[in-house]
């Protein structure tokens, strides 16, 4: 530690913090544009000049110097910094001045106006009038993409989307071309970005040059109603703040969560908001001869109420969708329970991981900060990039910092990373367990659904377990057996034993025609449930489900309920409530609750608050938000004794197409037109 | 005056022979063995003793720079020497002589500076514009090398390889850590500075950056010993320099003189006068384009070496003359230099970035005339609010001359000012005939 006066305050800080954390530990304000915590230092702004005593008689660029580069002072007195100075304030006016010589005056017209760096800052440290008098400069727009709309004469080249997307997406698609004052930001030849967190760049940009396309002049920010939430378009669970106006739902942002998702989500996190307001179930349906016609919930409830009481238990079945949160799929669970139903299942997609291994067999142990502690990685049959671009961004930063040495079994992709392809398939997965050679330390080993849902998951599994025991993914204080998910609901599904009890089949078998007369879906979509079952579905979106549906009870989207989730590392979240759901949908729990009442027999809850209740006592450990209940790493050992005869054939990504894999994201118009770029861009590579 | 038996660039204007042969005959690579065998410190010492400094035009002590560097050289992080031969300031041409007709001094320099810090490969990154000048050094190095006195086994066993990189005309690459970027391939963007290039530089080793004329002299200065260099000129500003002048004297040149000569020893002897006589000089920029200009009367008897025109307020910079007479638009001229500065600047950071356009538009307005009084303060506010808060000493070297200007030719200003506002049309208005 060293001690640093700023401004008389005398701190003592790591020698290897800048100048501008020094202050800030001491509590002085530096206003700064280029600089982020996150990114790495360009010093190119000047907006943070300091004056530093001892050093040159010129004021010293405080993000960019480090305080063990200050001399101390004579006799050893601690070196000094001044924030307030005289030099300094001149300082900042002057570059203040500079930065709004060729800033256009159109804040009010622009979308960035209130929530702008330059505008704020400008008001604390700027000057009071102009004395630039000859004309500004114009730049012209460039297009970046769908996602991001440019108006680039504001750009004051802070450059932090260039070294966003060169450090953290990986893509490095932006750069400043031509030079002085006219340099220019754009991606190359103005082509649309790549990178599923494009999206980024419009939070990190301090100006309004860069600006969410699709909510271009939508609202104000003072306007909005801020809600923090939790993301269900992955198993992530990226913090998120929901902005709504009136009753809908304009943007969402990112919130700073440094255990998941540090700050950044993915697009379809944040693009899938105009998707929320499409094909939305606002009202009961029943079907007659064929055709979905509009009902009252009386009516729609009385017909489930009455197919329920005529089928017999063992020939009804219960779905769970990859967007449901822990209470209504408790409350299914209860219902289930109550009409005897054994075959209840959430794995659509045929995965195989189950909740009889211990909880340790489908967790993300190593959780997503551990990432940063791991000295190797093994992929199996994951394409993280796609699953879960967040914590791709996470192995990408680990894989930066170096000594880091990440193979793959699976589908070749470009992972923004450098990896060693070690194959295809289970063989692969084989010969690596089987190696001669000194295992990591702490190895991760990512096991994606690709591997898991396929008929020989529990063999993959058991392979995987062998991996990770056997080179160098458990040991003394780190258990590197991480399960990455793809769906919000799984994990905590898992957590309540959603799965087949005894003597019930699991979905992808009771979706069989023939095998049921009654299916319970609760926003299943991405499952095929054969013609002869009655289905009843609850969800938020028309989308394949509530095609196949006799009945559809219209649930609430994600942002409109407040629910618990758990993320893939296995932590307990709270959504919150945002919005309303439209028309006469009701939330998930309240519609079993009073389906269970249309039959006669009434779940033990008339609130949410009652509901959770009972959910904690039967699983305690739910209740403690933002932990993680850590899984056993023993049962990764009697994992790995499990038989692991697999099949050949070669691991294949769950995810087809990152924009598309939920009904919200499928009712985005937004997600669409990425989902076309990104299938237009996969032919040209294919040329 | 600096006698011929001095001169260190004997060659300098090609009437000689350029190739190795002819280089030795003047008495390069001379036992250059001998040199090397004094060793790392004694090298180091003897160019601290000649008080040689830095040719570049920041005028930093060489042999401090040097010694700057690590004294074990970690296998992991070779050590490197970059020579920079960007040489595009306005008005220098004094390394293109050197390389075009004298690249022996340069090669030979390179060798016994590498050897110096420690370096076994060395770079000359060359000025893009530079074709002839890149051809007659490669043609050297490739003698050198053929001779076998660089290379990994040469005659003076220490091996050594020396790289002629061609830079692609950017003034900026002339700045050493965005030379450094731009020999990495990247775009010649200068670095932020703490980690200094002999703590971080080329590649992220420990790098010096020196001008050709400082690597140049180095061989000669170890032959002659430190004292003879020393001995030229005044304390603190020894030796010989090249001088390019140029503008309007009777008869331009590069020639290479003693340090501290007075600035009408120089114009009357090598230049034959200023044109019109001395009655008729206006200003002279006495180091290039980066500093103040000064009026004649200071500069006429000023001694040209590196104290004694910090001592004006302007600079020796890299000794590049630009003398003007009366007949000059002083105004004109250096807003022609403030245009070069906006063209120049490489964008990265704001002041330089926004305040080289801001600067040249008004001065363009002040060849005019068609500015108010005020903006003449107005202007040199600028010019202070760029100069030292930029990354790199480009914003320096655009805010100088322009306050150089407003500080010796206010009164021209306002006179054109005035002219302007009498007749702001710039055709005469005509009068219907009677």
């Amino acid at each position: 530690m060293t001690k640093i006066l700023v401004d008389g305050v005398e701190v003592d800080v790591p020698p290897e913090f800048t100048l501008l954390q020094a202050c800030e530990e001491a509590g002085a304000e530096v206003p700064r544009f280029c600089y982020h915590e996150r990114l790495s230092i360009a010093g190119n702004c000047r907006m943070c000049l300091v004056e530093v005593k001892g050093g040159p008689p010129k004021p010293q660029a405080s993000c960019a110097m480090a305080v063990k580069d200050l001399r101390p002072g004579p006799a050893g007195a601690p070196p000094e910094v001044f924030t307030k100075s005289p030099m300094v304030k001149k300082a900042r006016e002057g570059v203040m001045e500079f930065l709004l010589v060729n800033h256009p005056l159109d804040c009010p017209i622009c979308d960035q106006g209130g929530e702008c760096d330059l505008q704020d800052q400008a008001l604390a440290f700027g000057g009071d009038s102009s004395r630039f008098i000859e004309n500004k400069r114009a730049v012209e727009n460039k297009y970046i993409g769908p996602l991001v709309k440019t108006e680039m004469t504001r750009c004051i080249h802070c450059t932090r989307c260039v070294r966003f997307t060169a450090e953290v997406a990986g893509t490095g698609e932006m750069g400043a071309i031509g030079r002085g004052e006219d340099m220019e930001i754009t991606t190359y030849l103005q082509s649309a970005m790549s990178s599923e967190l494009q999206g980024n760049v419009a939070d990190l940009c301090p100006v309004g040059a860069l600006l969410p396309k699709p909510q271009n002049f939508r609202a104000r920010p003072w306007e909005y109603q801020k809600t923090e939430s939790v993301d269900v378009q992955d198993a992530l669970g990226s913090a998120i703040r929901v902005d709504t106006r009136g009753r809908e739902v304009i943007r969402i942002l990112p919130r700073v969560n440094d255990a998941v998702n540090e700050e950044w989500i993915s697009d379809k996190t944040r693009q899938v908001v105009d998707g929320l307001a499409r094909q939305r179930l606002d009202r009961p349906f029943i079907r007659e001869s064929g055709r979905l016609r509009p009902a009252s919930w009386q009516e729609a409830l009385g017909a489930v109420a009455a197919k329920a009481k005529s089928t017999a238990g063992a020939k009804m079945g219960a779905l769970v969708g990859d967007l449901a949160a822990l209470e209504e799929i408790f409350a299914l669970k209860l219902l289930a329970e109550k009409l005897g139903i054994l075959h209840l299942d959430c794995r659509q997609d045929g995965s195989r991981v189950d909740p009889s291994f211990g909880r340790a067999s489908y967790l993300f142990n190593a959780t997503v900060a551990g990432i940063e502690d791991a000295d190797a990685l093994l992929i199996v049959g994951s394409n993280p990039r796609k699953e879960a671009p967040v914590l791709n961004a996470r192995i990408r930063k680990r894989w930066l910092k170096g000594g880091f040495n990440i193979s793959l079994v699976g589908e070749r992709a470009d992972l923004t990373y450098d990896y060693q392809y070690l194959g295809a398939g289970p063989d692969s997965l084989l010969q690596f367990i089987q190696r001669e050679q000194e295992p990591a330390k702490k190895r991760l080993v990512l096991i994606g659904q690709g591997a898991l849902a396929r008929p020989d998951g529990d063999a993959i599994l058991a392979l995987a377990a062998q991996a990770a025991q056997r080179r160098g993914g458990i040991s003394e204080g780190w258990n590197g057996f991480s399960v990455l998910h793809a769906a919000a609901s799984r994990v905590g599904a898992l957590d309540l034993g959603f799965v087949p009890g005894r003597g019930g089949l699991p979905a992808h078998e009771f979706v069989k025609r023939g095998a049921l007369d009654l299916v319970f879906n609760l926003g299943a979509d991405e499952i095929e449930i054969e013609p002869g079952a009655f289905v009843v579905y609850i969800g938020s979106h028309g989308d394949r489900g509530a095609h196949r549906a006799d009945v559809i009870l219209p649930g609430s989207a994600y942002t409109e309920k407040s629910g618990l989730f758990v993320n893939t590392e296995g932590r307990v979240q709270v959504a919150s409530r945002a919005a309303f759901p439209p028309g006469e949908a009701r939330e998930d729990w309240a519609i079993f609750r009073a389906l269970s009442g249309a039959l006669g027999d009434a779940l033990p809850f008339d609130s949410l608050t009652q509901l959770r209740k009972a959910l904690f006592e039967r699983h305690p450990h739910l209740q403690r938000l933002d932990a993680i209940e850590s899984g056993d790493a023993g049962s990764i050992a009697k994992l790995a004794q499990h038989s692991a005869v697999a099949m050949k054939d070669p691991f294949v990504s769950i995810i087809a197409d990152f924009y598309l894999t939920n009904p919200i994201a499928r009712a985005s118009a937004v997600m669409a037109e990425c989902s076309a770029l990104a299938q237009s861009r996969l032919r040209q590579a294919a040329e | 005056m600096l006698s011929d038996a001095d001169r260190i660039f004997t060659n300098l204007y090609g009437l000689g022979d350029r190739s190795l042969a002819g280089a030795k005959k003047r008495g390069q690579w001379d036992n250059t063995k001998a040199l090397l065998d004094r060793g790392r410190d004694v090298i180091i010492a003897e160019v601290k003793g000649s008080g040689l400094r830095g040719r570049g035009g920041a005028g930093f002590s060489t042999g401090m720079k040097w010694s700057f560097m690590p004294k074990e050289v970690d296998p992991a992080r070779p050590h490197y020497l970059v020579i920079n031969a960007d040489e595009s300031e306005p008005g220098t041409c004094k390394d293109r002589e050197i390389m075009r007709n004298d690249p022996h001094t340069l090669v030979e320099g390179a060798l016994v500076a590498s050897f110096a810090m420690g370096a076994h490969a060395c770079y000359i990154y060359i000025r893009g514009e530079f074709i002839a000048e890149r051809i007659a050094l490669q043609a050297a190095v490739d003698e050198a090398y053929e001779a076998g006195l660089i290379g990994k086994n040469n005659i003076h066993g220490y091996p050594f390889d020396l790289y002629v990189h061609h830079g692609a005309g950017a003034y900026i690459c002339g700045e050493e850590t965005a030379l450094i970027e731009s020999i990495e391939g990247k775009k010649g963007m200068p670095r932020l500075k703490p980690p200094f290039p002999a703590n971080v530089g080329l590649y992220g080793c420990p790098t010096t950056v020196n001008n050709v004329e400082s690597i140049a002299v180095v061989p000669t200065i170890l032959r002659r010993g430190a004292s003879w260099f020393a001995g030229i000129g005044r304390p603190n500003n020894t030796g010989t320099k090249l001088f390019s002048i140029s503008g309007h004297v009777n008869k331009p040149c590069n020639v290479e003189e003693a340090m501290s000569i007075s600035f009408r020893e120089l114009i009357e002897r090598h230049c034959g006068g200023v044109r019109g006589g001395w009655d008729n000089l206006l200003a002279v920029i006495p180091g290039g384009s980066s500093v103040r200009c000064v009026p004649a009367h200071q500069i006429i008897d000023c001694p040209m070496d590196f104290d004694s025109l910090v001592a004006l307020g302007s600079g020796l910079g890299t000794a590049a003359v630009m003398v003007m007479d009366k007949s000059t638009d002083i105004i004109r001229a250096i807003a022609r230099l403030s245009y070069f500065y906006k063209h120049e600047s490489c964008g990265q950071c704001t002041p330089c970035r926004e305040g080289t356009g801001w600067m040249w538009r008004v001065m363009e307005r002040m060849v005019e005339g068609r500015a108010h009084k005020r903006e003449i303060d107005l202007l040199f506010d600028v010019s202070k609010k760029i100069e030292g808060h930029t990354i790199c000493a480009l914003g320096d070297a655009a805010a100088w001359p322009v306050q150089g200007l407003i500080t010796h030719f206010r009164d021209v200003i306002e006179q054109r000012i005035d002219q302007y506002t009498a007749n702001p049309h710039s055709e005469p208005i005509r009068v219907a005939a009677e």
